[in-house]
């Protein structure tokens, strides 16, 4: 998983990156289901070659603005461009530059997986002359060349899962498209899946826009939006977001609390002091554990870092714990069962 | 409202359009998965034999004894054309209903996301599910000589045209229905509802001659009728049928009180296709 966190470390933020251009990007984008306001005045926007996370529990309107942005549900409100055209106006040529990877399986699982990508590379207009190589690379980024042959129906979910984004990959998209790519994984498999991704990314400079409402994978995006209740509550790279809620907390907890509390303030840093262990404030905390314990100049017996997570973001703007799915029950039962018919 | 306020730059330019070349390309893809998925199934293919063997023998055997035989003509050989129409059918039928079951394996919303034309979707379908349906009522000609049905090369040829006809306006009719139902359940209802009804009015199994009015009216509506009555007058045709055979075995379709040619039949069989085409495609995939 190492290269895998210099792969999203790379390329932060290249959104802001002079002549890079812009893969997707809204104005007031905005989606009623009757009464209930799904999306509404949502605003933002995605470098080309970013990794782009719309984090937010089940029902807070990350299905319907990735169904909008794919031309899959008309926008009520405001615009939309997708590599550079319009949805609403132009739903065949974004269609024709995004890949898609759904949340239920699209797979022909009587089909083998070449099948499966023959098919999809046909109705994508991949030219006729590249479609062997095309099918080949995929598979290899997904490091299922193995399983060419077989039969989607031997296939496990993760496997599947793994075509699909392959499947997405083929026609060399603009943006790819991924509604919470792991749901119903397990943890391993989950990080295969994200190992998949960002290879991808690297290989094939792609815009990937994917929802999740797992914060731990919201944290190999490059750029997230938080989103609740349908509007976008903060945008920024997870570490920016992490800084506004605050900086890290180093815990003590020494042979003499008050004696290292006074110590460390002489030494100018932020105390609180406490009966059981003092907590220092500090930007980062874990580079400065070596310099902390040697100010304290009494025996330390334990140090704890803590970092804010982007759980404590979200509990931040939205006063919730993302666990909890109230959100769900924000959106009726009638409004919910269409828009699962819809799908 | 704020959206006015927001536009995003950029002119509109107009939106793209598949060429001829990539339609006719998904339409390919589409018929070659249908293809791949039916030969895959060898099960299928067998048990699809199944019910019109046991009713080209059992009913056959059964109604020849009451119908009796007329210059060596017997209820056997009328039955022959029919049964092959019935395999068509169930087929076509069959093939076409699958999209339920792409809709329930989630395979119709990688279909219909797709930057295709649902034109081309609904013909690939449809050519597809008539291309194995025609093959399988061809392989029912074999039982030709065990029912004493005479085969000549052009025959077969006349037949094969006139089943691709055929299963292309039913399979088309199967893809408009099939895109209407929603849920597994409503699948084993509209194939009671719609496989057999049409099987037993169509004239495929019996002369129409003797039905009550109301009766006569649900078999004029029904586009089998059209391409049973001229695929026996093919059949009958090539067979040395003496005139009383011809007269007991009666199978011409009258519309408003006029015999219909197999010519106008025929041409009824091809306006249905066209009908069920475009009524297809514009059901395809929806509700979505």
């Amino acid at each position: 998983m190492a290269n895998v966190e210099t792969a999203s470390r790379d390329s932060e933020a290249p959104a802001l990156r002079p002549g890079s251009g812009v893969a997707v990007q809204t104005a007031s984008l905005s989606k009623r289901f009757g009464e209930v306001e799904a999306v509404r005045d949502v605003t933002f926007s995605v470098g080309r070659g970013e990794v782009f996370a719309f984090l937010g529990p089940n029902g807070a309107g990350k299905t319907t603005t990735v169904r909008m942005l794919c031309t899959l549900t008309r926008p009520g409100g405001g615009q939309a461009r997708v590599a550079g055209f319009d949805v609403a106006r132009q739903p065949r040529a974004v269609r024709r530059r995004i890949g898609l990877v759904f949340q239920e399986q699209t797979l022909d699982d009587r089909l083998t997986a070449e099948q499966n990508l023959r098919f999809h590379a046909v109705l994508y207009h991949v030219p006729s002359a590249q479609v062997e190589e095309r099918i080949g690379r995929v598979l290899r980024l997904v490091a299922l060349e193995d399983r060419r042959h077989d039969l989607v129906s031997t296939y496990s979910g993760g496997m599947a899962r793994r075509l699909e984004i392959a499947r997405g990959m083929l026609h060399t998209p603009a943006v790819l498209f991924l509604d919470e790519p792991t749901v119903g994984l397990d943890p391993q498999t989950r990080a295969l899946v994200w190992q998949d991704v960002l290879r991808l990314r690297q290989e094939e400079r792609v815009t990937i826009f994917l929802t999740t409402h797992y914060m731990d994978e919201a944290e190999y995006a490059d750029r997230l939006a938080i989103i609740d209740h349908g509007s976008i509550v903060a945008t920024g790279t997870p570490d920016e977001l992490k800084r506004q809620v605050g900086a890290d907390t180093v815990e003590l907890v020494t042979a003499d609390n008050p004696a290292a509390a006074r110590h460390l303030e002489t030494a100018g840093w932020q105390v609180r002091p406490g009966e059981e262990r003092l907590v220092v404030f500090a930007e980062d905390g874990e580079a400065l554990v070596p310099r902390l314990i040697e100010a304290a100049g009494v025996r330390v017996r334990s140090v704890h870092v803590h970092r804010p997570t982007l759980d404590d973001v979200f509990l931040h703007y939205t006063g919730r714990q993302i666990r909890d799915e109230h959100a769900e029950r924000a959106l009726p039962m009638r409004a919910r069962a269409r828009m699962a018919r819809r799908r | 409202m704020t959206a006015d306020a927001l536009k995003l730059p950029g002119g509109s330019l107009p939106d793209e359009r598949e060429s001829v070349g990539e339609e006719l390309r998904t339409v390919g893809m589409v018929w070659e998965r249908e293809a791949i998925r039916f030969f895959r199934t060898r099960a299928r293919i067998l048990s699809s034999f199944i019910q019109p063997i046991l009713f080209l023998f059992v009913l056959g055997w059964g109604m020849s004894s009451l119908v009796g035989t007329v210059a060596g003509f017997d209820f056997k050989k009328f039955l022959f054309p029919g049964i092959v129409a019935m395999t068509v059918l169930s087929t076509a039928i069959s093939s076409a209903i699958s999209i339920v079951w792409d809709r329930e394996f989630g395979f119709l919303r990688e279909m219909l996301v797709a930057p295709v034309s649902r034109t081309a979707l609904v013909c690939g379908k449809t050519l597809g599910g008539a291309s194995i349906a025609t093959v399988q009522g061809t392989i029912m000609l074999a039982l030709a000589p065990l029912i004493g049905v005479h085969l000549t090369t052009l025959l077969v040829v006349q037949v094969i045209g006139l089943e691709l006809l055929m299963a292309v306006s039913l399979t088309a009719f199967g893809v408009f229905v099939a895109s209407h139902i929603q849920r597994m359940e409503g699948f084993s209802v509209v194939m009671q509802l719609l496989l057999f009804p049409m099987l037993f009015l169509s004239g495929a199994l019996f002369p129409l001659g003797g039905l009550p009015g109301w009766l006569t009216v649900l078999t004029r509506i029904n586009p089998l009728t059209y391409a049973v009555a001229p695929l026996r007058h093919l059949v009958f045709a090539a067979q040395h049928m003496p005139p009383a055979a011809a007269a007991k075995f009666s199978s011409s379709v009258t519309l408003f009180g006029h015999a219909l040619s197999d010519a106008a039949c025929v041409g009824i069989t091809c306006a249905f296709a066209v009908v069920f085409l475009v009524l297809a495609v514009t059901g395809f995939g929806k509700p979505d």
